[in-house]
C-alpha cells in the first residue's frame, strides 16, 4: 500500500517536473501516466504492487471532481449574457465529438479488419 | 453545553466539516444513480455538487473555506490520473493491435470538439475571450486552462465550460452511443474521453473496464491535440 502510494505520487513527480522544466503541453500527471505505463511494461511485477490502489482510486473516480465542479456553480456568472449560445455550444460540440469520434473509430476498425475480441 | 454557534465557528475553521460533507453528498449522489438503475442522467457528480452548493448557500460559506476541506479530494485527481495508467497497461495488447482506429478517431474526435465548439458559439455571436475560452473545452482541466491562457480565453470561465462539457459528456454518452448502434467498448470508450476528458472517463470506468481504459487513452491523446490544434481553428474565427 505504501509502496504503490509511493510509486504513483514518485510518477506524478517526475511528470510535474518533466512538463515544467520542459514546458510541455502535455500536463504532468497525463506525462506520469505515460512514465507508469512504461514502468508497468517492463517491471510487470510493479502491476501486483499497484493494482489494489488504482482498482480503489478510479472506482470513485467521479467523486474527485466534486470540488471543482462545486466551484463551477460560484462562477456561473463568468459565462455572462451569452450563457444560453455557450451552453448550446457545449451541448451540441460534445455530442459531434462523441458521435464521430465512436463513428470514426468503428468504421476504421471494421475497414482495417480490427475487431474486438 | 457549548452553544452551537461557537461549535459551528470550530467546525467551520477546520477541513473536517467540508471533506466529511463532499464525500457524504458523493454517497448521497451515487445511492440516487444506483436507485435509479444506473440511469446515467441521474449523475452522481451533479447531485454532488447540487447538494453542496446548496449547503454553502444556505450556510453563507464562501468557497475558499469549503475547499479547505475539498482539497484533500481535489488532489487526488493527478494521482488517479497517474492510476489511469493501469487500466492502459492491461489493455496494451488491444491498443497495439487498433492503433490505426485509435489514430483516426483522436484526430476525428478532437477537430470536431474544437471546430464546433468555436464554430457554434461564433454563429450565435459569442466572440473574444469567450470564443476562446470554449476552444479546449473537451481537454482536461489544466490542459484546458494552459490552452486558453495562451490563446486569450479565461482561465475562470474555461474551467467552468471544462466542467460543464465532462457532466454534459457522461449524461449523454450512453443513450447517445445506443442510439447510434455503436457496440464496440474501445470505440465507445475512446470517443467519450476524446469528449468529455476526466469526468468522461469516470462514467465510462462505471460502464465498462475496456471503456474506461481506452476513455483514459483518448483524454490524455487529445490533450497533447487539441494544445496544438485549438490556435490553428481559433484563428479561423478571430
Amino acid at each position: 500500500m505504501i509502496q504503490a502510494l509511493f510509486a504513483i505520487l514518485a510518477a506524478q513527480l517526475a511528470g510535474e517536473t518533466l512538463s515544467r522544466s520542459l514546458s510541455l503541453p502535455v500536463p504532468g500527471p497525463v506525462l506520469a501516466m505515460i512514465i507508469m505505463v512504461v514502468a508497468l511494461r517492463f517491471i510487470p511485477r510493479f502491476a501486483d504492487l499497484i493494482r489494489p490502489v488504482a482498482r480503489g482510486v478510479l472506482g470513485h473516480l467521479s467523486l474527485l471532481f466534486v470540488p471543482a465542479g462545486v466551484g463551477v456553480v460560484g462562477h456561473l456568472s463568468a459565462l455572462g449574457g451569452k450563457g444560453p449560445a455557450i451552453f448550446l455550444a457545449l451541448a451540441v460540440s460534445t455530442a459531434a465529438a462523441i458521435t464521430v469520434g465512436a463513428l470514426v473509430f468503428a468504421a476504421v476498425a471494421r475497414a482495417t479488419g480490427n475487431l474486438d475480441d | 453545553m457549548t452553544d452551537f454557534a461557537e461549535i459551528w465557528v470550530y467546525l467551520s475553521r477546520e477541513p473536517l466539516l467540508w471533506l466529511t460533507a463532499t464525500l457524504g453528498a458523493y454517497a448521497i449522489g451515487d445511492a440516487c444513480f444506483r436507485a435509479a438503475g444506473s440511469a446515467p442522467i441521474v449523475n452522481p457528480v451533479l447531485i454532488a455538487v447540487a447538494l453542496l452548493a446548496a449547503l454553502l448557500w444556505l450556510t453563507g460559506t464562501s468557497y475558499q473555506s469549503y475547499f479547505e476541506g475539498a482539497q484533500f479530494v481535489h488532489f487526488l485527481l493527478g494521482p488517479a490520473t497517474v492510476c489511469l495508467a493501469f487500466p492502459l497497461y492491461e489493455n496494451l495488447p488491444r491498443v497495439r493491435r487498433a492503433l490505426l482506429p485509435i489514430a483516426a478517431a483522436l484526430i476525428a474526435g478532437s477537430v470536431t470538439a474544437v471546430g464546433t465548439a468555436v464554430g457554434i458559439g461564433y454563429a450565435f455571436g459569442v466572440q473574444g475571450e469567450a470564443l476562446a475560452s470554449l476552444a479546449a473545452k473537451s481537454t482536461t482541466a489544466p490542459v484546458a486552462i494552459g490552452i486558453a491562457e495562451k490563446i486569450g480565453g479565461s482561465p475562470t470561465l474555461t474551467a467552468v465550460l471544462v466542467i460543464m462539457t465532462g457532466i454534459m459528456g457522461a449524461v449523454m454518452a450512453t443513450p447517445l452511443l445506443n442510439l447510434l448502434g455503436i457496440k464496440d467498448w474501445r470505440a465507445r470508450g475512446f470517443a467519450v474521453g476524446v469528449a468529455a476528458h476526466g469526468i468522461g472517463t469516470a462514467r465510462a470506468m462505471q460502464v465498462h473496464p475496456t471503456a474506461g481504459a481506452f476513455a483514459g487513452l483518448g483524454m490524455g491523446m487529445n490533450a497533447v491535440l487539441t494544445a496544438i490544434l485549438a490556435p490553428y481553428v481559433l484563428s479561423f474565427f478571430l
